[in-house]
């Protein structure tokens, strides 16, 4: 699914990402791991395609509508409610049943009863279970997370740990953390980033 | 095709909620055109003719027109959501479709106010001046929302914008003060629609470069 | 070679120009900056002309080199737009007395020019280096040179409409002598105009490999990531 050949990314003279290779097949969870700066958020974005990576090659084996990301910024609008947020995205990715699968995301990730509030008025917890709910809508066979236990709140974080080993079962995942343990024995590989 | 409609309407909408939640952009831009007009006529000398007044009816319009478009991407910026719209599936060009559409809708709307105050603080407008005003503001929203989504990405946007669009919209001053106050504005309205033309098929083919990597 | 052209052809079209070419009937000695100001003028269109070609190829194949030529050949361009710029005022003012003229069109289209090409600088200046930046600056290179016609009608749209023409200039009727002067002008401002350009280009990509043999000195090569199998 991911092949990539000493894949590397400067900013200027600035290197972020020391040349690496990587295989990733259908059904993989892959942990990658390093300390702050390391390149983790860098390498996830260069996957999801947002950044031309500097040096190397890399294939990646889904296209846009298969990708889901969740980023350190949830990505949602904050003056929408989480709705509305939701609704758009569910367009954009032509989401089919979109009603019903967006409700029952909400649901899953305890965010019905908010669902009308405008994503400003959510907690940092509140706003990456949304995000992580932007980031499944449209089922994506590959999913990246990028410290995805960083900014939930204690609910979240049992929610995320419960949802894994579903997720784990039914896509690909890369999950960047600086806490693997987090994540338990379920990592097929594991990547780490000086 | 009918995807690229579909997505630029839903793009659209959402920045016309934002507006209508937020109401930011549009009262500024309303206020601020009316307060440009009556700096105008302090700025006129007593015996200069209509024909000024018109010329000056377009940089109102202009430098209103920036103000909308400085506030276009403010949300995608501040909370990186271009990103989210560059990871769907949708069309780039939908982006600025949608984009362009919305700060259309606020241009003319601050128009709907400009252009009556214009008559009442001046002179009447006549038809070929508000067909000038229709096709430069397609010119203007398509040519603004690309160049601000380059602005955008860069340190100093603020002041990076209003350089990188006036050059660009000198053809349409020029085509509008025709329209408006000229002798021919048949050959004025002419040209705009040509611009508009030419540039919009540039930025739909252009956009898509300036968003991704 | 080519600098030593370009030499060669600049000083030959200028000593044709003022000793050999003979003088205009109806404007004399200064019709003679003519064999500058318009040789300057079309090979600042020239550069232009080829910084959007340069940007086209980049968008096109996405190959990194022709951001730096694309932006070396903007560079020449906005040069030989400003020299057009002085030469064409100094023209306006042995011409008529007055150092702008705005029924000048050459000029007019020139000023707006330079000043597109100027905020084609401040969009390098504000992007940090990378695809982001290339992209853009491309993008606006693209969008320059299609500028270049669109300004040109509508400032000839303006002059018939609101800025009557004061002054006119006929087209040089030129002799043969003239016309051949005017060719060794243009050939020499083109092959200056691709001279500065290659030495430009070529430091700026000795620059660029300096920065990277440095950044490549001064760390550690670091450890390659290696993607580790886990036994369960």
């Amino acid at each position: 699914m991911i092949r990539a050949r000493g894949l590397a990314k400067r900013f200027g003279a600035k290197r972020v990402l020391a040349p690496l290779d990587l295989d990733v097949a259908e059904g993989d969870f892959v942990v990658v791991t390093g300390p702050n700066g390391s390149g983790k958020t860098t390498l996830l974005r260069v996957l999801a395609g947002l950044v031309a990576p500097t040096g190397g090659e890399f294939e990646l084996g889904v296209d846009r509508s298969e990708l889901g990301l969740l980023a350190h910024e949830p990505l949602v609008y904050r003056e929408l409610t989480a709705l509305e947020n939701l609704e758009l995205f569910g367009r954009l990715y032509r989401v089919p049943e979109r009603r019903e699968r967006i409700g029952m995301l909400l649901e899953r990730y305890g965010l019905w009863d908010v669902r009308q509030e405008r994503a400003a008025s959510f907690s940092r917890g509140m706003a990456q279970r949304l995000a992580l709910c932007r980031a499944l809508l449209h089922e994506p066979r590959l999913l990246l997370l990028d410290e995805p236990f960083n900014a939930l709140d204690a609910e979240g974080v049992e929610l995320l740990q419960r949802e894994l080993g579903t997720l784990r079962a039914e896509r690909t995942l890369v999950v960047a953390t600086h806490d693997p343990e987090r994540l338990g024995p379920l990592a097929t590989g594991r990547l780490a980033l000086a | 095709m009918t995807g690229l409609v579909a997505d630029s309407a839903a793009l659209a909408r959402k920045d016309l909620l934002l507006e209508l939640r937020a109401r930011e952009t549009l009262p500024a831009m309303l206020l601020f055109v009316v307060t440009a007009l009556v700096v105008f006529h302090f700025a006129l000398p007593a015996d200069v003719s209509d024909r000024a007044a018109g010329g000056l009816l377009w940089v109102a319009i202009l430098f209103t027109a920036l103000l909308g478009l400085t506030r276009a991407f403010v949300a995608e910026r501040e909370q990186g959501l271009l990103d989210a719209l560059v990871l769907t599936p949708c069309d780039r060009a939908a982006i600025w479709i949608g984009k362009a559409l919305a700060v259309l809708a606020f241009l003319v709307a601050a128009e709907a106010v400009a252009l009556p105050a214009y008559s009442l603080f001046f002179t009447d407008l006549g038809a070929a001046a508000i067909a000038g005003v229709a096709l430069a503001d397609l010119g203007i929203c398509a040519v603004g929302t690309l160049v601000a989504a380059m602005a955008v990405a860069g340190r100093a946007r603020e002041l990076l914008l209003p350089l990188l669009f006036l050059p660009l919209a000198i053809p349409i001053v020029v085509g509008g003060v025709g329209a408006t106050v000229g002798d021919d504005p048949a050959q004025s309205l002419a040209f705009l629609a040509l611009y508009d033309a030419i540039f919009a098929i540039l930025c739909f083919a252009s956009f898509e470069y300036v968003v991704t990597e | 070679m080519l600098s030593c052209a370009a030499a060669v052809l600049v000083l030959l079209g200028l000593g044709l120009a003022l000793l050999w070419a003979p003088e205009d009937a109806d404007q004399g000695i200064s019709q003679k900056i003519f064999y500058v100001h318009v040789p300057v003028a079309l090979t600042a269109y020239a550069c232009f002309g080829w910084a959007a070609w340069k940007a086209l190829r980049l968008l096109w194949t996405g190959d990194e080199r022709y951001d730096l030529e694309s932006y070396t050949a903007v560079h020449m361009g906005t040069i030989f737009g400003v020299l057009t710029l002085v030469t064409g005022s100094i023209w306006a003012k042995v011409s008529w007395g007055v150092w702008w003229s705005w029924s000048e069109r050459q000029l007019v289209l020139f000023l707006i020019l330079f000043l597109f090409y100027s905020a084609y600088f401040m969009l390098r200046y504000s992007l940090d280096p990378g695809p982001r930046r290339q992209r853009s600056s491309a993008v606006y290179a693209l969008f320059g040179v299609v500028l270049i016609p669109i300004s040109f009608l509508a400032i000839r749209l303006a002059e018939g409409l609101i800025h009557p023409v004061v002054f006119t200039r006929e087209g040089p009727q030129m002799s043969n002598s003239m016309f051949a002067a005017f060719c060794v002008c243009l050939a020499g401002m083109l092959a200056l105009a691709a001279a500065l350009y290659r030495v430009e280009l070529t430091g700026k990509r000795i620059d660029e490999r300096i920065r990277d043999l440095r950044e490549l000195l001064a760390r550690e090569p670091a450890r390659q990531p290696v993607l580790t199998e886990v036994r369960s």
